[in-house]
């Protein structure tokens, strides 16, 4: 059974001439898959499509059992809440929110999830494994860049999605920590059995990986 | 709540961005409270002490001088009128006279001469003390005697006129007799004698040693009903028991100076008698204070206008400002709000969030405008007085 399947896909930028054709990709439960290819390949503009967060202009995209190209802004926030992490190159911590706050994030603004005492302790120990239990009072501005990428992995996994996407997520890294983020994703992935997409142009990441994808090849594959 | 947490932690991380909000709404909520208020108390003030006040009389002259300077002891001193106006309202049996003498100060203070009748018409009462039982007595308003740390049993000087005129008389040093309670009125600011005191202080009255048991040396000449004194005889700076009987007052009393009268009548009838008798004199007029104080706050409201244009100007330009503050503060939280976007946060959260944001700012402002004000109200009898001395 896939847990994605994009059929016919295709998408284009309003007011831009760079548009994405993928003719067919499935990825199955638990696979880890990385998409890899050029600048401007579409490879972030693919995972957003699969998150939900671009709508395609043609053909169909399902995830989980949910043909996220025909859900309602609505039901399609509530399929990215219940289904995706994400983890992003640039961290996208809120400066403003102690360590603590920051996993927390996805309950503070969804209404829809319940925020309570067992959530707030699940969150102070996924710190605590991902080495920052020490410091959840601390606001990111005080981390290094390896622990503020430790922390958005925590904020991704804290919803305990069934899908998590990371778009380059060692790219602001240096190589020391590059190895441990990618072991510590990888880890939690497994521990998680969680479907695993990530962006990357680093090909000594892409060992662990079970399919990769290159969306450049893929995409010029369809073309007429 | 989640999102009321959201925005206050953002709030109290940009503290200073905060703090300049704060402070410029706060600023353009309190200027245009603070002025209605002022003007509301002013207004309410001015009416209340006016409408206690049924008539006055007076010179001819600046009507607002003349009420200003009687109901509030502050503006020019008015031109005096003669003792015998208040014998003619006596006379004329229509109303009870209660005479006004207010053109001296004692250590910068409004010094006002009066007759018992004034204590009970304002429900003055003495929180320590007695009321000026003698002359050369004074009773000071609870304001005054905060002012100057004086309590019964101390003494104060009246003010010199003229420093450089070496003719004009000594000052006249006052015992404190009485201190009266707080009214939150002009009479907490005022020093109280009778008002034969306040012609002492004039100069029409005054005391010095019997020159008839007088030594020679202070002698010029003997005559058979009268003796001159030279300028050795020394009057008295202070009025005294022992002295008290040297103290005389030279001239026709008819002719002594007020500087106005406050007439309580006996009917509305007696006091529209009352009024035409006095209006028809060339020199003195019967004023209603009422009328005179509803006049000269007609000016003040045209002024008052003017400020309220202005402040909307200014909450126009406050709110023009506050729009791009959020315009900003939207275009540098971008990312911010795509990433909450991206995790599941809907657009009405995002913009509640600003909406959290703001309305707290205008919530600490307005408390804080609303305590300022506060302190308005509870200042503004203080500050109005001072402003107007």
């Amino acid at each position: 059974m896939d847990m994605i399947r994009l059929d016919n896909l295709h998408f284009r930028y309003p007011r831009d001439t760079f548009s994405l054709r993928i003719p067919g990709l499935a990825i199955e439960k638990k696979e880890k898959v990385a998409f890899i290819g050029p600048s401007g390949c579409g490879k972030t503009t693919l995972a957003n499509l699969i998150a939900g967060i671009y709508r395609p202009n043609a053909g169909t995209i399902m995830v989980n059992d949910f043909n996220v190209s025909e859900l309602s802004d609505r039901r399609c926030r509530d399929f990215r809440i219940s289904n995706i992490g994400f983890i992003f190159q640039e961290f996208e911590l809120v400066e403003y929110l102690n360590v603590h706050e920051n996993i927390l994030l996805p309950f503070l603004v969804n209404r829809s999830l319940v925020l309570n005492s067992r959530i707030r302790n699940e969150a102070a120990t996924l710190a605590d494994s991902v080495g920052l239990g020490d410091k959840l009072r601390r606001r990111p501005g005080k981390l290094s860049q390896g622990e503020r990428q430790r922390l958005a992995i925590c904020r991704a996994l804290i919803t305990r999605p069934p899908i998590i996407i990371a778009d380059e997520p060692t790219g602001n890294l240096d190589p020391a920590n590059t190895g441990l983020i990618m072991q510590l994703i990888l880890e939690q992935v497994e521990e998680r059995e969680a479907t695993f997409l990530m962006v990357s142009h680093d090909h000594s990441l892409l060992v662990d990986f079970d399919q990769v994808v290159d969306v450049h090849e893929l995409a010029s594959g369809s073309e007429p | 709540m989640r999102t009321l947490l959201l925005a206050w932690r953002y709030l109290t991380y940009h503290r200073a961005l905060a703090f300049i909000l704060v402070i410029c709404l706060t600023i353009s909520m309190f200027l245009p409270l603070c002025v209605n208020l002022m003007v509301d108390y002013y207004e309410r003030d001015l009416i209340e002490r006016s409408q206690a006040t049924p008539l006055l009389i007076g010179a001819r002259g600046n009507r607002y001088d003349l009420v200003l300077k009687s109901l509030y002891f502050t503006a020019e001193q008015p031109e005096t009128i003669a003792w015998s106006e208040v014998e003619m309202v006596l006379d004329s049996g229509r109303g009870i006279p209660i005479p006004l003498h207010v053109r001296y100060s004692a250590q910068g203070q409004p010094v006002a001469g009066t007759s018992p009748e004034y204590f009970e018409f304002r429900g003055l009462s003495p929180k320590d003390g007695t009321l000026p039982l003698m002359l050369g007595d004074a009773v000071l308003g609870a304001g005054v005697a905060r002012k100057l740390s004086l309590k019964v049993g101390d003494y104060l000087l009246t003010d010199q006129a003229s420093l450089y005129d070496l003719a004009s008389v000594y000052p006249l040093k006052m015992k404190v007799v009485g201190i009266l309670n707080d009214t939150h009125t002009p009479d907490d600011h005022a020093v109280f004698v009778d008002y034969k005191t306040t012609w002492v202080i004039e100069g029409i009255g005054h005391g010095h040693t019997d020159l008839a048991a007088a030594d020679r040396s202070v002698i010029l000449k003997r005559e058979e009903k009268n003796v001159v004194g030279n300028a050795a005889v020394l009057e008295y700076a202070e009025i005294t028991r022992d002295n008290i009987n040297e103290f005389h007052f030279h001239g026709d009393w008819a002719n002594f100076p007020l500087t106005s009268v406050i007439v309580l009548p006996e009917s509305v009838k007696s006091a529209t008698l009352v009024k035409s008798q006095i209006n028809a004199s060339k020199t003195i007029q019967m004023l209603v204070p009422l009328e005179v104080i509803e006049e000269l706050l007609g000016v003040v409201f045209r002024v008052k206008r003017f400020f309220d244009a202005n402040f909307l100007l200014v909450a126009i330009a406050t709110a023009l400002f506050m729009v791009l503050v959020v315009m900003l503060s939207l275009r540098i939280r971008q990312r911010e709000m795509e990433t909450m976007f991206r995790i599941g946060c809907s657009r009405m959260t995002i913009f509640w969030l600003q909406v959290s944001e703001l309305a707290i700012i205008l919530l600490i402002s307005a408390g804080l405008a609303g305590i300022l004000s506060n302190g308005v109200l509870v200042f503004a009898p203080d500050v109005l007085r001072t402003m107007s001395h």
